[in-house]
């Protein structure tokens, strides 16, 4: 399970005909938490609102987290000045570190060929670290940067280039989704096979399938997959119909649920709900490739223009997923986001369990022979 | 916007309330653009700006004023757009008197009207230094019918063109009505957007701007005292952010950069707000940043066609096309078309004519005739203000017996909802139309007055009709949005039930009313048979909404092309031969093709987009886009050029529609005997003012004064720093028992409400909620009332973050949760902190909406601005306490404690000129004497 075997997760799904894995990249700089994500997913989606229509108690955040009726998230974090410094310094230390860059391979890049073409992959984590799975900390984040950026941003760790208009006051404005890991746990973990790997690369549950065991809640990583409960989906007042009881069943209940990144939509060559209804494009879809290599751009002209406090979030082949299927522009710490700075499919340590565990068996076997042996001699 | 290097976001919360149009604020960011948000609290486009830089609300005037005097003092105005394009060389009558002079009113003031005499405040003319003021030479014939061509979809101003309506000289008796005072008469309502006539005469310049009566110099002076002190003294800001506010605009304009400013009700919905506007449009043309791509100021309309709700207007004052409502003043249809524009003006509004006779043709068909006026006597007479709220206190005085409220939800979203509900009640019919059972259709049952016993349900005489209607997706028809552009949307389904288009509803209503009519031959019923009144309807009697577009588009009547569509505006004519709905949309419909469809894609067409929809007038995407070339007709720079004056051609050409005569060179100067377009010089862009030139300074139009004031709001627990008069001297009031305003100025009382607040609008809810609150998925995202405030009142208050607290102010009390947060900071103003508290005004008290709450908008009084009637719903004065509101009877009694310990009575506040020792000089003032 490497990074650059699982990079192409629709390979290992042995369609006839694969797509190009399709991605989103949201970048967060540009989102103004207008929340058409949120409402646009549940709208196509006929999902159950997810409140009991109480203010949260977090900011301008009403819906709380991704669930199973919630599958766009939009997170809010206010910020003084002492923290914006912080994100910066730990910004430009993923740089300075000696951080992946991408453009001409020197080293640490190593271009994977796939059946789609060439995928620029970068290693997130410090020399020395050959997998993600080893546990050393094989970040999701990385903060890659063209060659030629680099020495400009190099200087910026002793302050030369930072950006003019640093605030001593933000308001973080963070859309999250689920990640359609390379390696996905939910779908892993998966007895009934009611998660699959479509073939553009995503990971859907096939609700007819579910058996609402509820194994993958536990296999996700980032906590995005649940089973649904009860809500309410219809509007108060449907003017053509009567109004729905309160006891009306809600559509796919007990059912594990989250996003498909809307694969009705795809299959149709449509984009997904949520991107198609983001007014600023801070929700870019397409070809994961793409996204990618846009979000690097995008990372590398922030931190040209001083603003070094951001960073890519789900890109890194090497993290604990094998890099995910959506990436993110991150102006902080996964963390601020709610989401895990070092995510870990829970599956990527059965060989070394296996192993352990056999190793175990094997153990007790020849202590069981050894007290055989000596219980025959007493 | 995507082409602006800097945007100046201000009276506005864009990315939340414009989510849409803010992409094009991303783009420009993108593209390299500095992003500035100033705002009183720190909001989500605030979040995605290079700088938020926090003001105390209402105070926009000083700073503004403050960036003019900047751009003056320091020697940094565009020179040569000023000299050329604005009034800055007109020479004012001696007899103006300015603020500075009279400490915050200007010449003319009548203390018994509490309005201004504009007079002194006229340029000097050639006729008055001729002592010829009443001979005005009558413009020959061959002037009359030889119009310049003027691009609007590549026609011209043919050769036949009506003879203008013989207008008369005299002017009309000045009758006094009643409630026809100077403010409400000689508001900017009466004059349209046409701005008022400055003649007789052409005005005198001295061209060196050294003269000290030139508008150029006046403008100096009166805002001398403008400074970054006196910015952070009133507006709590910082000098360093004053300068650097001041440093991004200014490397921002000029020849090879432009500025935009956006802004939207934070600052019309103030007792100045047309001057707030004003103030931005003095910086903008002083930066040469009028009629240029990525320049301008960006009026942003709050709902999706409210733009188009002012083209074709449901307001009290206008007829469509921004022709003035005729008045008690204007008996005659010539004495109605003078106050539009004079006989010998220049600009485009000098054929009002032709576009009002074109209305009354499209209204009354045949029965408009050159011999009954063309039917003028059909539309009815103002005799005073008759807007939304001057009805409300004739409802409360039980004077009106119906309403009809469409897709209006006054007993939340307008000023007062208390005084709101208590006119409806005194109603004998009420018709609702919406998409659900809105609380003001629902405040006689569960109303916050039954709740606390005022009305009782029993006791109300008022008769509710709720009529259901279509959504948008359920009827075919236009929306007009912010920049003017005209987009058609089609019905994707059937409305269900009962539910009704606004088309289909007004045309039966009309065809019933005309039904019961017909067999009367009471004269006053006449304009109602007379109506054409005949549209296509589909099989579920929707009428058909392009044949309406059509009607509106206009259509020649005569001649060989009779019953063809006009293609633009310059062929309207005033002798009967063609008709039109609204001037201004004809076009739309040029050759039979419904051009609000046109749906190019942006990747297949250049970036003026022309072929997406279609904008007022004639699709020119850039209005005043002339003074986007320099005198001569050269692009300003290769950056920014946009049209530009062909040699070769001997046109004008350019990515958009010219505005401006398309074959007038640059250097042209119109003989003396021309009016309208051909008087047009080649350097006069502004094509519909009266001389063609962008006002630094108006000598007529606006009620308050030819240039913005700093006056405070109508309550303010701050003195106004710049001038001894407080609030502005001709706002309108109300004065009422039930309509109570805090004391102002440090007086004693004021402790009593010592915090402001503010009113504003959520991304996840709509204005007040009667298309949010009802559907679960947006109800979920912000489902309760709350009140935003800082950490320190907080703390000084004891309030408990997400608890709940009660606001007090001398209107209501209300209840909300507590945000606290530091997005909300305390301002130093004169050495005083001013806490500010928000609140968001989505929700309502009823039953039947998903999410309830009480109203932010029940705080409110009622003070009007007096050029255009809206309301100050922005700013206020109030206290706040920890919990939750009383219930019942009790909620009264804590707002008459509150009113008594302040000693509020009516005249609080209401005061309209200050200083009580000034007043025994006010016959002086309007003498005009020092």
């Amino acid at each position: 399970m490497t990074g650059e075997a699982a990079a192409n997760p629709t390979a290992d799904a042995h369609y006839d005909h694969p797509h190009p894995r399709k991605g989103f990249f949201t970048d967060t700089s540009i989102c103004i938490g207008c929340k058409a994500c949120e409402v646009a997913c549940k709208e196509w989606n006929r999902n159950p609102v997810d409140s009991d229509y109480e203010l949260l108690g977090s900011s301008y955040d009403n819906t709380g987290a991704l669930g199973a009726n919630t599958w766009r998230h939009v997170a809010f974090i206010e910020q003084g000045a002492d923290q914006i410094e912080r994100a910066r310094e730990s910004g430009r230390a993923l740089v300075n570190l000696g951080m992946p860059k991408v453009g001409p391979p020197q080293g640490s890049v190593s271009p994977t060929t796939t059946p789609q073409g060439t995928i620029p992959v970068t290693q997130a984590a410090p020399a020395g670290c050959a997998s993600g799975a080893c546990g050393c900390g094989g970040s999701a984040t990385d903060a890659p940067v063209t060659d030629s950026a680099d020495s400009s941003v190099a200087s910026s760790s002793d302050g030369s280039s930072v950006h003019p208009d640093t605030p001593d006051f933000r308001w973080l404005m963070s859309s999250d989704v689920c990640k359609h890991c390379t390696n996905a746990g939910c779908l892993d973990v998966c007895p009934t096979g009611a998660l699959f790997r479509t073939e553009y690369g995503t990971v859907v549950v096939q609700d007819d399938i579910c058996n609402g065991c509820g194994t993958c809640v536990a296999g996700c990583p980032f906590g995005v997959i649940e089973r649904r409960s009860d809500g309410v989906f219809e509007p108060k007042n449907q003017r053509d119909a009567p109004p729905m009881p309160d006891t009306v069943k809600v559509p796919e209940h007990g059912v594990a649920q989250k996003c498909t990144l809307c694969y009705d939509r795809m299959k149709n060559d449509q984009t997904p709900a949520c991107a198609q209804a983001c007014p600023t494009t801070s929700i870019k879809y397409g070809d994961r490739d793409s996204m990618v290599a846009t979000a690097r751009e995008r990372v590398t002209q922030m931190h040209e223009q001083g603003k070094t406090e951001s960073r890519l979030y789900g890109a890194n082949p090497k993290d604990g997923v094998g890099g995910t299927g959506s990436v993110f522009l991150l102006l902080d710490e996964p963390e601020t986001y709610g989401l895990p700075p070092d995510p870990r499919v829970p599956t990527a340590d059965l060989p070394y369990m296996f192993k352990r565990a056999g190793m175990a068996v094997a153990g007790m076997l020849a202590v069981g022979a050894v007290a055989f042996a000596s219980g025959g001699r007493r | 916007m995507a082409n602006a290097d800097c945007i100046i976001i201000q009276g506005s919360n864009m990315a939340e309330c414009h989510p849409v149009g803010f992409q094009w604020v991303t783009e420009a960011k993108a593209r390299g653009a500095k992003v500035i948000h100033v705002d009183p609290r720190f909001t989500r486009t605030s979040a995605v700006a290079d700088k938020h830089i926090p003001i105390r609300t209402g105070t926009d005037i000083v700073l503004l004023g403050a960036l003019i005097n900047y751009v003056l003092s320091n020697d940094l105005w565009f020179d040569e757009y000023v000299r050329a394009y604005t009034n800055a060389a007109n020479l004012v009558n001696e007899d103006f008197q300015d603020t500075e002079d009279l400490d915050g009113l200007f010449s003319g003031y009548s203390v018994k009207d509490n309005a201004y005499d504009m007079e002194s405040w006229s340029y000097q003319t050639t006729e008055q230094h001729d002592q010829d003021s009443d001979d005005a030479a009558e413009p020959d014939e061959s002037a009359l019918s030889t119009h310049s061509a003027y691009h609007g979809y590549g026609t011209s101003w043919d050769e036949h063109h009506g003879e203008p309506q013989d207008r008369s000289d005299e002017t009309a008796p000045e009758e006094h009505e009643e409630g026809d005072d100077e403010r409400e008469q000689a508001g900017g309502d009466k004059y349209g957007s046409g701005g008022a006539p400055v003649g007789p005469g052409v005005p005198l310049r001295d061209d060196t701007l050294q003269d000290p009566q030139t508008v150029f110099q006046i403008l100096k002076r009166h805002y001398a005292r403008y400074t970054p002190d006196m910015v952070q003294d009133a507006c709590g800001i910082s000098i360093e952010d004053f300068e650097y506010m001041a440093r991004a605009i200014i490397e921002n304009s000029g020849r090879e950069r432009t500025t935009c400013f956006a802004y939207a009700v934070g600052w019309t919905q103030h007792t100045l707000g047309a001057q707030f506007i004003r103030t931005a449009s003095i910086l903008q043309l002083l930066l040469g940043n009028m009629g240029r791509p990525g320049g301008g100021i960006m009026a942003l309309r709050g709902h999706a066609s409210i733009q188009g709700s002012t083209d074709i207007p449901t307001l009290f004052n206008l007829l469509p096309g921004y022709l003035p409502m005729p008045s008690v003043r204007t008996e005659t249809f010539t004495d109605y078309l003078d106050t539009i524009s004079a006989r010998d003006q220049k600009g485009y509004w000098a054929y009002a004519d032709a576009y009002a006779v074109s209305l009354l043709k499209a209204w009354w068909g045949d029965a408009a005739q050159a011999e009954n006026n063309w039917a003028y006597d059909y539309i009815p007479r103002l005799n005073g203000p008759h807007g939304t709220y001057q009805t409300l206190m004739n409802m409360l005085a039980d004077q009106v017996e119906g309403y009809f409220l469409l897709g209006q939800n006054p007993a939340v979203g307008s000023a007062h909802g208390r005084l709101q509900r208590m006119g409806m009640s005194h109603l004998k019919w009420l018709v609702v139309r919406d998409l659900n059972m809105i609380e003001s259709a629902t405040w006689w049952k569960d109303g916050p007055e039954i709740q606390s016993g005022e009305l009782r349900t029993e006791d109300i005489d008022t008769e509710v009709f709720f009529m259901p209607a279509a959504t948008h997706v359920e009827k075919s028809g236009t929306f007009t949005q912010t920049q003017r552009l005209l987009q058609w949307r089609h019905q994707a389904v059937n409305p269900p039930g009962d539910s009704q288009s606004e088309l289909e509803f007004f045309y039966k209503l009309g065809q019933r009313i005309r039904e019961r009519l017909a067999d009367s031959d009471d004269p006053r019923d006449r304009p109602l048979l007379d109506l054409t009144w005949d549209y296509p309807t589909d099989e579920h009697g929707d009428p058909d909404a392009e044949a309406v577009l059509a009607e509106i588009n206009g259509r020649h009547l005569t001649g060989e092309n009779a019953g063809k569509p006009l293609s633009a505006y310059t062929e309207m004519r005033s002798d009967g031969s063609t008709s039109g709905g609204c001037w201004i949309y004809t076009g739309v419909y040029a050759d039979g093709i419904n051009h609000a469809s046109d749906r190019v894609p942006g990747s297949e067409q250049d970036e003026i987009a022309s072929q997406w929809g279609w904008a007022w007038p004639a699709n020119r995407r850039i209005i005043y886009n002339r003074a986007s070339a320099d005198p001569q007709g050269r692009p300003w720079s290769e950056r920014k050029k946009l049209i530009w004056w062909d040699e070769d051609q001997e046109r004008w050409v350019g990515k958009d529609n010219p505005d401006f005569p398309i074959d007038r060179a640059p250097g042209s100067t119109p003989g003396k005997d021309k009016r309208g377009g051909d008087a047009l010089a080649g350097d006069d862009p502004f094509v519909m003012q009266a001389d063609g030139k962008g006002w630094l300074y108006a000598p007529k139009g606006l009620v308050d004064g030819p240039m913005p004031a700093h006056y405070e709001p109508q309550e303010s627990p701050v003195a106004n720093p710049l001038y001894a008069q407080q609030q502005n001297p001709t706002r309108m009031t109300f004065p009422r028992w039930d309509n109570l305003f805090a004391q102002s100025a440090g007086k004693p009382g004021t402790e009593v409400y010592p915090y402001v607040f503010t009113t504003y609008r959520l991304t996840e809810q709509h204005t007040a909620g009667g298309m949010s609150r009802w559907l679960p998925y947006l109800s979920e995202l912000q489902p309760e009332m709350f009140c935003e405030v800082s950490p320190e009142l907080a703390e000084e208050k004891g309030l408990e973050p997400y608890g709940w607290a009660t606001i007090i102010s001398p209107r209501s009390a209300i209840e909300a949760r507590v945000l606290v947060t530091d997005r909300m900071k305390p301002l130093t103003v004169r050495g005083h902190t001013v806490h500010q508290i928000g609140l968001p005004y989505h929700w309502g008290v009823g039953q039947d909406a998903v999410v309830t709450g009480d109203a932010a908008n029940d705080l409110l009084g009622i003070a009007l601005d007096p050029n255009v009637h809206i309301q100050n719903g922005k700013v206020g004065s109030c206290d706040i306490k920890p919990g939750r509101r009383p219930r019942g009877p009790e909620v009264l009694e804590l707002v008459s404690e509150y009113q008594e310990r302040a000693g509020l009575t009516p005249a609080t506040s209401n005061t309209m000129v200050t200083d009580p020792q000034r007043e025994l000089t006010a016959e002086q003032i309007e003498d005009g004497s020092p």
